[in-house]
This record gives C-alpha cells, sequence and structure tokens, in this order.
C-alpha cells in the first residue's frame, strides 16, 4: 500500500474524507506531510488512525457492519492460535521449530488484523465474545492433529467470509482494499495449514479440491458447513469444465474447476460458524 | 449445437498446432539469442525506462478493461506454467510435479474463463517474453512462480475498488484467494515457512495491493506485446 497515494485517492474517489478526517480542507496538507516525515515502521499505525478518523466515527453503518463482522472473526482466529501456543501439552506435539514459527506468524498475523480493525472501528468496535474452542471439538488443545484440523476450518472460513463480504464494499478505495489485503493473507494461511496437514488426510491440497459429490475436503465432517457448495464447476454461468484445457482436444477437470474459484460465504452462514465456538 | 461443438474443437485443435509449431520456433530463438537477451534485461533493469501504457493493445475502459487486465495477467501465468509443465525441471518430486500441474489448470482455467467471459471485447492472445526465465532450473521457475503470484495477489487486491459490478468484484475474489494459495505454496517451496512473510504482509497483517500501472510496469518484463492500460478506471 502506497500511504500517500492512499490519501490523495481517498480525496479523489470520497469527497467528503476531508470533512471527515478535519473540517478544515488545510488539514490533508499537513496530513501528507505528516505521511512523509514518520518512519517507515509507523505508517500501519498512523494509516490506522487515518482509517478510524474517515470511517470509524463518522462512516456509514453497512461499513462499519462489514467491519464489526471482520473483527468478530479475526477475535475468534486470534484468540484460538494465542491459546493454543500457551498450552504445552498441544505446543510439545509442534513437530518441529520451521511449524512453530509457522503457527506463531498467524497468530501475530490475527492479532494484527484484531488490532488494525479495531484501531479503524474506534469507538464502533464490537466488544471481543467470550469464545469456547473446547466445548464442540473437546481435544483441539491436547490434539495437534485436531488443532491444525480446526486451524484449516477457521482460516478457510476466513477467506470465505470476507469474499462474501466484498459487494458490500464496492468501489470503497480504502475498506475494500484493505478487507481483500487481509483475505488474501488468510488464503495464505490456509494454504499453509493444508499444506502442514498433507500427511494427515489423503489428497489435502494447499487449495480446496472436491468432487461433485463432496464438497469439504478436509476429512473431518464437523465442518461441512465450512465447505457448503465449494464444489461448484459453474462460475458467473459458466461450466468452467466446458472450458479448453491444458493439452489440444482436453478441457478443464471438475477438481481443477473446484480448485481455481474459492466460493463466498453469506454473512448468516459465517456466524452460524462462527456461533459453534461463542459462549455469550 | 453439436456440430458447434466439434467445429470450435477442430478450430482449437488448430490453434494449439499453430501455437506449438509457433512456440517450438520461438524457443530456438530464445535459446540462440540467450546470452544476449539476459545481457539485455540487466541493461533495462538497469536504466529506468518509463512506459506510460498509453500505447498497443487497448485493455478497454470500466469493467471491460479491468476484465481484461486479470486476462491479461491470467494470459501471463498460465503460458507460464504451460511451460514449466511442458518440461519440467530435473528431479522435481512427484507432489511438486502434480501440484504445478495443479496450478497449471488453474490459471488456465482463469484464463479461459476471461476469454470466454468477455467474448467479443477480449483482448487478443499476449505474446509473453520468458527469455530471462532458466526452465531448467529450480531455482529460476520457482523464483518467476513467486513473482508472478505475488504479483496477481497485488493486482487483484489493488484492482478491486475499481469494479463497478458486485458479481464481478466476486469473481475476483473468487480467483485471488487461488493466487494467494498458490502464492503461499511456492514461497514456502522456496523457504519452508515463508507463506506470508514479512515482504509480502505489513504490521497490520496486510497484504499487498499494486495499481494496474505498477503492476504492469513489473510484468512488461515478460510480455512482448504493447498494453494500452489508458483508459482503464483510476
Amino acid at each position: 500500500m502506497n500511504f500517500l497515494n492512499i490519501l490523495r485517492d481517498i480525496e479523489a474517489i470520497d469527497p467528503e474524507i476531508t470533512d471527515r478526517l478535519s473540517p478544515r480542507r488545510d488539514a490533508i496538507k499537513n496530513i501528507t506531510s505528516f505521511g512523509s516525515k514518520v518512519a517507515l515502521s509507523a505508517l500501519p499505525f498512523a494509516l490506522g488512525s487515518m482509517f478510524k478518523k474517515a470511517y470509524g466515527q463518522t462512516g456509514t453503518s453497512s461499513v462499519n457492519d462489514v467491519l464489526n463482522f471482520a473483527l468478530t472473526l479475526e477475535y475468534l482466529e486470534a484468540e484460538f492460535y494465542t491459546t493454543a501456543l500457551q498450552r504445552t501439552i498441544l505446543t510439545a506435539q509442534i513437530p518441529n521449530a520451521t511449524a512453530k514459527a509457522a503457527l506463531e506468524r498467524i497468530r501475530d498475523d490475527e492479532n494484527n488484523h484484531v488490532a488494525f480493525l479495531k484501531s479503524v472501528l474506534g469507538t464502533a468496535a464490537v466488544e471481543k465474545p467470550a469464545f469456547d474452542f473446547e466445548a464442540p471439538f473437546p481435544t483441539v488443545f491436547t490434539s495437534y492433529g485436531t488443532f491444525l484440523a480446526v486451524s484449516q476450518a477457521f482460516e478457510d472460513t476466513g477467506v470465505r467470509a470476507y469474499k462474501g463480504q466484498a459487494p458490500n464494499l464496492l468501489g470503497n478505495k480504502v475498506v475494500l482494499t484493505a478487507a481483500l489485503s487481509i483475505h488474501s493473507v488468510e488464503a495464505r494461511h490456509a494454504s499453509h495449514i493444508r499444506q502442514m496437514r498433507k500427511n494427515m488426510v489423503d489428497g489435502l491440497k494447499p487449495w480446496i479440491t472436491g468432487t461433485p459429490t463432496q464438497a469439504n475436503d478436509s476429512g473431518v465432517t464437523a465442518v461441512d458447513k465450512v465447505y457448503a457448495d465449494e464444489n461448484s464447476k459453474m462460475q458467473a454461468g459458466v461450466d468452467i469444465t466446458t472450458l479448453m484445457g491444458a493439452t489440444a482436444g482436453s478441457k478443464i477437470s471438475f477438481s481443477a474447476a473446484v480448485e481455481a474459484f474459492d466460493e463466498p460465504l453469506t454473512k448468516e452462514a459465517v456466524l452460524e460458524i462462527a456461533g459453534m465456538f461463542i459462549v455469550s | 449445437m453439436k456440430i458447434f461443438e466439434n467445429v470450435d474443437q477442430e478450430e482449437q485443435a488448430g490453434n494449439d498446432t499453430f501455437l506449438t509449431k509457433k512456440m517450438q520456433r520461438r524457443n530456438f530463438l530464445t535459446y540462440a539469442g540467450a546470452s544476449a537477451a539476459g545481457l539485455a534485461l540487466v541493461a533495462a533493469g538497469c536504466k529506468k525506462d518509463r512506459h506510460d501504457f498509453n500505447r498497443g493493445i487497448d485493455l478497454g475502459t470500466g469493467d471491460i478493461g479491468i476484465l481484461n487486465y486479470a486476462y491479461a495477467l491470467e494470459q501471463l501465468e498460465a503460458a507460464f506454467y504451460t511451460k514449466v509443465a511442458a518440461s519440467f525441471y530435473r528431479n522435481i518430486p512427484a507432489e511438486e510435479e502434480m501440484l504445478f500441474k495443479d496450478i497449471r489448470d488453474h490459471e488456465i482455467a482463469h484464463r479461459e474463463f476471461f476469454k470466454e467471459a468477455l467474448g467479443n471485447s477480449a483482448i487478443p492472445a499476449l505474446e509473453v517474453d520468458f527469455s530471462s526465465i532458466d526452465f531448467t532450473s529450480r531455482t529460476s521457475v520457482l523464483a518467476t512462480a513467486k513473482a508472478f503470484e505475488d504479483l496477481g495477489v497485488s493486482a487483484y487486491n489493488g484492482a478491486g475498488y475499481l469494479i463497478e459490478n458486485g458479481a464481478y468484484l466476486t469473481i475476483a475474489g473468487k480467483i485471488v484467494s487461488v493466487e494467494a494459495r498458490h502464492a503461499a505454496y511456492i514461497r514456502d517451496l522456496i523457504t519452508p515457512g515463508s507463506f506470508a512473510g514479512t515482504d509480502v504482509v505489513d504490521a497490520n497483517g496486510l497484504d499487498k495491493s499494486r495499481t494496474p500501472m505498477e503492476v504492469l510496469t513489473i510484468a512488461k518484463a515478460y510480455i512482448k506485446t504493447e498494453i494500452n492500460a489508458s483508459n482503464l478506471p483510476s
């Protein structure tokens, strides 16, 4: 993200931004000079406070709704990894330093998402719910295999959740771009967790695959809802399996058609999944 | 209907033959001039040659322009993986080969989807330039794959807000997360655990986003055809 360009572009897209940020139009120029002075490491947080000023306090409710929905999911993920990495019975099962570092990386990304979204929402941010991961999955923090399975389900859910909300942020350069930039990070996480599980589940790939009769490739039927309708071969009315494949005369296979496009989930479907873990 | 399908298939077969021949001829030229081309690329990388992307094949305006922009990137990726899979680097592990073929098929599916969806508005096939890539070297192939995937992620992230139609935005979202899955896998092949490295994910946990001009400036090293992006929304 180019900080200064974003500021300039917000002004172009959303003329009211100047009023939202400051009643004085001159303030924008001050912000530009401020941006050029702050250290690079401070920029993300500076950007966070800009978001807050622009959309947290006076933002439209629909944008805040999307952001609070995202925040709820990020609270869930952040607490999940933070708790898991504090449980010694579980951490003792992590096979090597690379795996441990990967889980810490994901934990940190999720906590950064929470901090970022909270800074954007300001006083409009929802409170963190109370979670219980062990009620639906009793061995989630004692069995490394269960933990990774739930982790994969959370990451794949996150990808679907952000995707489902994108149209509600249509044309919103700042918020949509941020949401998409979190969305792709969740997909990176999902890809890696799937690689960590590849020896535990037959045929598991970094991408979600499927057959005409199976949408859930995770090997865990308890999370069927996470993968509902992921096995679609239709995109915008086009049957992907009718398209030209890699070799002359061949067509795209069903599995490739499923893998090449991740499907969105509605907010309701995501909240139903997240609700399994929310106590209050 | 059936007749049309048959004609279609024959046409496709004919096209493939044509493309293959062209590719073979180009391969020869590529290898004949490999070292010279390599030097030229280094030289090009040193001097700041600006390109305004205001001449050549016109991507178009509005959503069509953005979809053509995506189509151009998918053409580039599909061509790359097609060449990778046509002759894998030596001693490639079985799983790696299988997953590379998967990625190739995903990129072809993306390319063909855009071609189909754009219909008469689709830009023509682009001519690629892979002379800087050593397809016999795992290091070279993985480095290029990583660059293309991370570039693709940043391109979709950066162009999302330019899309006016919610259904098109959803399609872009469906594709970009798959590109991110590719990127993470390739990065892990190069350095295990680098799937979300600090070179792509910032302190807020946000992935990169790039403007079409930034993306095309990077991609043009691999695309011979000149692209006019001056009518894209911004």
